[in-house]
């Protein structure tokens, strides 16, 4: 800690190494959105009941309106950003074109980050369980199914790359 | 049956949304930009007596009624809307002042240090409370001969139906932002309507129209609720922007957005239906009211749609229809996807279902002995001019669904349900021939490239996509060699609202028609032109006595939704979802199963489980964890399909779409928990809670 509200943090984000020097109590959300431009983090709700602020922690979901930057020290961040010129993104992009899983497109980024959460863990998930691993992540436009096949598609697609 | 371009095409804004680089209007960096934030009215009905504010530091701005130039007013329909309060509040949120600076912090302090005095007044905060007061709109028709000395000695059945708000819950929350570059004000952001936020800006303003400029971003999700509301955002923002000499933006966080922006009219409907003595249903009447809020806002044309679409899709003559609405000091309701509809279609859809039982023969029996037929007259006595394919939507229902068969053989706890519906397309009455007038316009380049200048909307249902589609299909050229972009005023003639389930069927067809011409001149090398949407000219229409075409055309739909029942929790499982749909010639199939998906989620959200009320006229469920939208997990796989039957008037056949697949599937899901529960239930939503109560009820 530097002075009253200063604090250092050093993470990983989206690849490079970071170091935070700041109010430890921020919305991660906001610095991300703030200080580092990452403008796919999207703001839905900010109470962790939508995910469209969902970003991987060191691989696992998490809503990053509900994070302080104390929570992240030393752990690494990736949001759509820093996944999008993968080919696991490549995979899960034609699967959501292919299924037809976008249209307003605010829920999004979120969905896309919720994918790799879910086939990182676990790579051939049933139709129930993508719709449960899903229910964090709020979309009012779709009615899930769509998407629930993109990540059907994306996971036999990508067979192997999990 | 399908047609080449019914084939799926990849959304032109595929790409930027995947990979999240599209920028909604929070997502914009402004230079030398400021926030502003709404201070609201915290009383219901009051009279502002003193505004104490605090002295401002450096960079801060307040805005009020009094830097308004020319009028107080959102016009909507009536100018009864205020932009700001100024003597008196009339509910709980009403915007009173602005605080604008470049910190967000620094205007929540200002506000927490801003005094309001008020004297408060007794308010009106139900219906009840309101109906002893009359209605501030009101509507009645007959269809036939309605004559009650003679239908007083028959038989009848009544029953009232009551259905609460419902939020859209777009998932990106109203966002505007406006940039003034003297004289020109220029407003950018979350809309359907860009058309509307210019009226609204002069009207205000009162600048010459080339001054005010409107622009939409990326919009997160409209569903109605950025039909008429934005121009609230948009009117503040450029008096804001004016002011300060600053681009302003502002962006409502969920809990402001869900408890002061307009929703779905509560309503309720008392059906009454009267049977000669070999129990056919002879004719009808229909009582109907509203609870507008505080303000007018679009109340009168979701009457009016809600009224019209009382007849169900049969012909059941004579039919009387009277309809008020009364004001309550609650945030004025508006816009949502169905406009009426859902309402209108939950009556009288359960007073079929109930009706069957009474006569002891099966519901769809029963309604199969009443269907409209093309040539027939519509409630308001037009004409139903094209094919009507309902015993075809019934038949592939049946054969898809199954549905006799899990009706006879239901076992305890489960139950299934059905629904027939109609959605009128594009503006009611003569909305589309004398208050629009849309025109759109055409340009080609050298290259060969044709841009569309439309002002509808792209608010994720496609419409960029569908109406290059059109073109390009049109002009038998690619679809990259169409170019569309998101709309503003300067670039684009009015082609009228994004509402209504118009765009395809109607802006579609003047892009249509307009590519005939594109096509004689296509070796010029660079022209535009412009066309305007051709009326047809047997409709008509009467305002003053509601007679007549009160839609151009309809859509068609069929529900079938089987459910389970746990008496244990009062919890209801759906099993199985399934849905028809007439919408002439889908424009792009991937496109109408995301709609048909999205609307049977949404109001099956509506049925089950969206719940709004106000206590002592504050809002109670002002988050997302409190008004529960559906998730991932709480409906299963929709079965749907759509029939061949071209619309000879649209463009490639289409009709309208995006809303008919919310209207019909409350009452299929309250008619499958109706026989998994063995009660009745007449009001929605559905929840477990209301469920249980009623069970109580009933077996005493
Ligand atoms: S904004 Fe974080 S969960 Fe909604
Ligand atoms: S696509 Fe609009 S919220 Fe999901």
């Amino acid at each position: 800690m530097n002075s009253e509200n200063e604090f250092s943090i050093l993470f990983n984000l989206n690849g490079d190494e970071i170091h935070y020097l700041g109010d430890p109590t921020r919305r991660l959300l906001n610095v991300l959105r703030e200080d580092y431009h990452l403008t796919g983090v999207k703001e839905g709700c900010g109470e962790g009941e939508c995910g469209a602020c969902a970003i991987l922690v060191d691989g696992h979901l998490y809503n990053s309106c509900l994070m302080m930057p104390y929570q992240i020290n030393h752990k690494s961040v990736l949001t759509i950003e820093g996944f999008r010129d993968s080919k696991r993104f490549e995979i899960i992009s034609r699967a959501f074109e292919a299924a037809g899983a976008v249209q307003c497109g605010f829920c999004t980024p979120g969905m896309v980050m919720a994918t790799e959460a879910l086939l990182r863990k676990n790579p051939h998930p049933l139709r129930d369980e993508i719709a449960s691993f899903m229910s964090g992540n709020l979309c009012r436009c779709t009615g899930y199914d769509m998407i629930i096949k993109a990540v059907m598609i994306a996971s036999e697609a990508g067979d192997g790359l999990w | 049956m399908t047609s080449e371009i019914s084939n799926p095409v990849k959304r032109l804004d595929f790409d930027e949304k995947i990979n999240g680089s599209i920028r909604y209007t929070a997502d914009m960096e402004l230079p030398n930009g400021l926030f502003a934030k709404t201070l609201r009215s915290e009383h219901a009905y009051a009279q502002i007596i003193n505004i104490t504010t605090p002295s401002l530091p450096d960079g801060y701005f307040i805005i009020t009624s009094k830097d308004i130039p020319h009028n107080n007013t959102i016009p909507v329909v009536e100018n009864d809307w205020p932009i700001f309060a100024e003597e008196e509040v009339h509910y709980i949120g009403e915007p009173i002042l602005l605080i604008v600076g470049p910190d967000i912090q620094m205007i929540e302090n200002l506000m927490d240090q801003t005094i309001i005095e008020y004297a408060p007044f007794k308010p009106t905060l139900t219906l009840k409370e309101a109906m002893q007061n009359p209605p501030h709109l009101e509507l009645s028709y007959t269809k036939g001969d309605f004559d009650h000395t003679t239908l007083k000695v028959l038989d009848k059945f009544e029953e009232t139906f009551e259905t609460g708000l419902q939020e859209q819950a777009y998932l990106e929350t109203q966002s505007m932002m406006a940039i003034y570059e003297a004289p020109v004000i220029k407003v950018y952001g979350s809309m359907q309507c860009p058309y509307y936020i210019k009226d609204a800006l002069q009207n205000a303003l009162a600048f010459s129209p080339e001054n005010i400029e409107v622009y939409q971003n990326p919009t997160g999700g409209g569903f109605g609720g950025k039909e008429d509301f934005p121009s609230v955002l948009g009117v503040h923002t450029a008096l804001a922007a004016i002011k300060s000499g600053h681009p302003v933006k502002m962006i409502y966080d969920r809990s402001e957005d869900l408890s002061y922006t307009t929703k779905r009219h509560p309503c309720k409907i008392k059906l009454t239906t009267y049977f000669d003595e070999n129990h056919h249903l002879v004719a009808r009447e229909a009582d109907i009211i509203l609870d507008s809020g505080a303000y007018t806002g679009l109340t009168n044309v979701v009457l009016q749609r809600l009224s019209f679409s009382i007849m169900g899709v049969y012909n059941i003559t004579p039919l009387h229809v009277s309809a008020r609405a009364y004001k309550t000091h609650k945030p004025p309701n508006g816009a949502f996807r169905g406009f009426g509809g859902p309402q209108a279609f939950f009556a009288i859809e359960s007073h079929m279902n109930h009706i069957a039982s009474r006569l002891g023969v099966n519901p769809l029996d029963l309604r199969n002995a009443y269907l409209v037929k093309q040539g027939d007259m519509t409630s308001t006595e037009g004409k139903f001019r094209h094919p009507v394919k309902l015993p075809e939507l019934v038949w592939r229902m049946e054969t898809m669904s199954d549905y006799r068969n899990h009706f006879a053989e239901s076992e305890e706890y489960a139950g299934v349900g059905i629904s027939l519906f109609l959605h009128g397309c594009g503006f009611t009455g003569s909305g589309e021939k004398e208050l629009l007038k849309s025109k759109v316009s055409l340009a080609k380049f050298e290259d060969g490239t044709v841009e569309i200048k439309a002002s509808s909307t792209e608010i994720g249902q496609g419409s960029l996509t569908t109406l290059s589609k059109i073109v390009a299909q049109a002009l038998e050229i690619p679809i990259d060699k169409v170019i569309h972009k998101l709309p503003s005023t300067a670039n684009c003639p009015d082609s009228g609202p994004t509402v209504a389930s118009r765009t395809t069927m109607i802006v579609g067809k003047i892009l249509y028609d307009l590519c005939g011409e594109v096509k004689k001149r296509w070796n010029e090398p660079r022209f535009e032109v412009s066309a305007m949407y051709k009326y047809p000219s047997d409709l008509f229409w009467n305002n003053t006595e509601l007679k007549g075409d009160a839609y151009p055309e309809y859509a068609w739909g069929a529900n079938v939704v089987r459910v389970t029942f746990n008496p244990v929790t009062y919890e209801v499982d759906v099993k199985d979802i399934w849905a028809v749909y007439d919408i002439g010639t889908p424009i792009d199939s991937k496109m109408v199963k995301g709609q048909i998906d999205g609307g049977i989620v949404q109001g099956l959200g509506y049925a089950s489980m969206e719940e709004m009320n106000h206590i002592a006229g504050k809002v109670l469920q002002n988050r997302l964890s409190t008004y529960i939208i559906p998730c991932s997990a709480d409906f299963p796989e929709i079965k749907s399909a759509t029939l061949f039957n071209p619309f000879e008037e649209g463009p490639f056949g289409a009709r309208g779409l995006g809303e008919l697949t919310l209207v019909g599937i409350a009452p299929a899901y309250a008619a499958a928990v109706e026989q998994a529960t063995g009660v009745k239930v007449n009001a929605l939503p559905i929840t477990p809670e209301r469920l249980r109560r009623l069970i109580h009820e009933q077996r005493k």
